[in-house]
């Protein structure tokens, strides 16, 4: 195979991997940061997943063409909804982080099949009706060379992907609202001694998991199963909080780790182009990623890099 | 003497009243949806309850939630969350396959054993990975059983399709290697309960002695309650970490025994983890780590697991809502600070209205 085919071929297949696993990863990172351990991301995506599945059947007649992507909206909402019931859970009732988020990932698989079922009379949607496809990004496919490599019938969402984490960035390390939400995760206590509201803080940073969580699940039925069903998300939350991780809990590492997670996972689908890489049983590609980030968490990753109050219920005046 | 009673009575009444407030929530979500809750649970209840054949299976699915729950809460009393029993359970249910299809011809009661064992080892393995980590480089357990799990899953995919079977199933394991005993299945018309359950009852049994009879139970709690503590008064923090995970793994991998050579008989590639894990959590919280608890929360949720196959032909409604019932009972576990809160308020009044009275 030409070598300018097959690296296009890898580019746009790790893009459309890591397109869900961007935003996920982003929204994870909010709400850590913020202290609120999130590992409902992956009941999230589930609900996201659901609702753009079924914005995009019901809606294609309305919005035509532009579905898909009013389709990220759909599932970023349903996102921020399900987080709520998080939030309430972790930052007024004091539950266990790990148990509330168990609670949703128990709960979202269930209730979106519940749904489907009712709605369609079938335990999947059955394909959608106008799915992301392949498409040019802002003429930049004519640069000669990288052009076609990286712009040229690619992911659409993973580039909007990119571009947020680069917002996300500014927004937690530049901005008045960022440092306030990190403060919140590392010292509460001296956070409220500055007037700044810890739990409202909190809550921001799930809900903006539950907004990023939620889209990441419909860039996940809408880009690369389209359909939903119970399969639809089968892990990803997970390894979108392994990326967030990897990426040291910061919104561009949390990107990189995505797209280098997606390269992953892609290979296990392309691989047996590739030269070298097609001589490796698959069974190494499909458990590289997990692999791989236990590696990074006991080697690279010191100790001291999650925020300080991660997991921990803030109780005022204690 | 009186508080303890007290809190021991409150104890009880937060997976009661949890139990309570998932059903109600299960019945507003069927009413809103426009069916009628008494209706399905009557048909989950009288489909379970009305013939000896489900009752058995319901049994069945609780004697693996058992393990599962134990397996999870031990490592919880010591302060994990041990998010992996679904993967360590996969594990010992592929280890007992494996062994018993290797060796058809040994003796029953040899190769039965010989199969549990590799089962216990292959998940306190798979657990006490996620320990050591723990233990050595303080890694997070959460994390590192979550990619255990998929790293199970598709190891275990790949050793049905390229070594241990032929196509997506393995073949089945001879009489030899069978769980079963005669009477049981006659008793519940032909269901697949089988000998599980015993041992699920000495399992709680020596996990209730083991807890609150023997050092190194107390030990593995200490650690759980106060690391900095008990590491003072001269206990290993990384001994009972790794210890109590590979406790927790091997009861899941026991647990993955009973379900290959007591539910199934054979191994077959999975399309997701074995939702036995993740009930098992849900068991656990549900039962508040005690072992008799525990056993109870099993068999309300086996009865959730089987009953949910009425659902739709009984009540039209889909089987999901089971397991959104579960989900919002172990919410409101979580959650049981606003339980009581509530139970507080209440026993405030009462003894305002006692003071008052005198």
């Amino acid at each position: 195979m030409d070598i300018l085919v097959l690296l296009q071929l890898i580019v746009s297949s790790s893009l459309m991997y890591a397109a869900p696993l961007i935003f996920t990863a982003l929204g994870g990172t909010f709400s850590e940061r913020s202290g609120v351990v999130n590992i409902g991301l992956e009941g999230i995506m589930v609900m996201g997943a659901f609702m753009s599945a079924v914005f995009n059947l019901l809606m294609f007649d309305t919005f035509g063409g532009l579905t898909p992507w009013l389709g990220l909206l759909a599932g970023g909402l349903i996102g921020v909804l399900f987080s709520l019931i998080h939030a309430v859970a972790t930052i007024n009732l004091r539950a266990d982080h790990i148990v509330s988020g168990t609670v949703i990932n128990l709960a979202a698989p269930a209730l979106a099949v519940f749904l489907t079922k009712i709605i369609f009379d079938a335990a999947q949607t059955g394909p959608l009706a106008r799915s992301f496809g392949r498409s040019n990004i802002l003429g930049l496919q004519n640069i000669p060379v990288i052009g076609p490599i990286f712009f040229e019938n690619t992911s659409g969402p993973a580039y909007l992907g990119i571009l947020v984490a680069g917002i996300a960035w500014v927004v937690l390390f530049k901005t008045r609202f960022g440092l306030r939400l990190r403060s919140v995760g590392e010292h509460p206590q001296a956070a409220e001694t500055l007037g700044i509201n810890v739990l409202r803080f909190k809550y921001y940073g799930v809900m903006i998991s539950g907004l990023l969580g939620g889209i990441g699940g419909a860039i996940q039925a809408q880009a690369i199963h389209n359909e939903f069903g119970i399969l639809t998300v089968a892990g990803q939350g997970f390894i979108a909080m392994a990326a967030m991780i990897f990426g040291k809990w910061n919104p561009l590492g949390a990107m990189g780790a995505a797209v280098f997670f997606g390269f992953a996972q892609s290979l296990s689908r392309v691989g047996s182009y590739i030269p070298v890489i097609q001589d490796i049983p698959n069974i190494w590609l499909q458990v590289l990623p997990y692999l791989l980030t236990i590696l990074i968490l006991v080697g690279l990753i010191g100790r001291s890099e999650a925020p300080k109050k991660l997991g921990i219920t803030y109780i005022k005046g204690n | 003497m009186l508080t303890m009673n007290k809190d021991r009575l409150n104890n009880l009444l937060v997976p009661i009243f949890s139990i309570f407030l998932g059903l109600i929530f299960g019945a507003l979500l069927m009413l809103a949806f426009g069916f009628n809750p008494i209706t399905a649970y009557n048909a989950m209840i009288s489909g379970v309850f009305g013939s000896p054949y489900f009752l058995g299976e319901a049994l069945r699915a609780a004697t693996i939630l058992t393990f599962t729950g134990l397996g999870f809460s031990i490592a919880f009393k010591a302060g994990f969350f041990n998010i992996g029993v679904a993967g360590q359970l996969l594990v010992g249910w592929t280890a007992s396959i494996w062994v018993a299809l290797a060796f058809p011809d040994l003796p029953r009661l040899m190769l039965v054993t010989m199969s549990i064992a590799a089962a216990i080892f292959a998940g306190a393995v798979w657990a006490g990975v996620a320990g050591a980590l723990r233990a050595y480089f303080g890694t997070s357990e959460v994390i590192v059983t979550i990619m255990l799990n998929y790293t199970a899953l598709h190891l275990t995919n790949y050793l049905i399709l390229n070594v241990l079977g032929t196509g997506n199933t393995t073949e089945r394991v001879s009489e030899n290697a069978n769980l079963s005993i005669g009477w049981l299945t006659e008793l519940t018309a032909g269901s697949r309960l089988n000998v599980g359950i015993f041992i699920a009852m000495v399992v709680v049994f020596l996990y209730w002695i083991f807890m609150t009879k023997t050092t190194a139970g107390f030990e593995v709690r200490a650690v759980g309650l106060n690391p900095h503590a008990s590491t003072y008064a001269g206990m290993s923090a990384t001994k009972n970490i790794i210890l109590s995970m590979l406790i927790s793994g091997g009861l899941a991998g026991l647990g993955g025994a009973i379900h290959g050579l007591g539910t199934f008989g054979n191994l077959f590639t999975q399309s997701g983890l074995p939702t036995a894990g993740f009930n098992g959590i849900a068991v656990a919280l549900l039962g508040l780590g005690n072992p008799i608890g525990i056993f109870f929360s099993s068999i309300l949720f086996g009865v959730l697991e089987i009953g949910a196959g009425f659902l739709p032909n009984g009540a039209g409604v889909p089987d999901e809502m089971a397991s959104i019932v579960t989900a919002a009972i172990i919410f409101f576990v979580g959650a049981n600070y606003i339980i009581r809160f509530f139970m507080n308020k209440l026993n405030n009044k009462k003894t305002q209205a006692v003071q008052e009275g005198e």
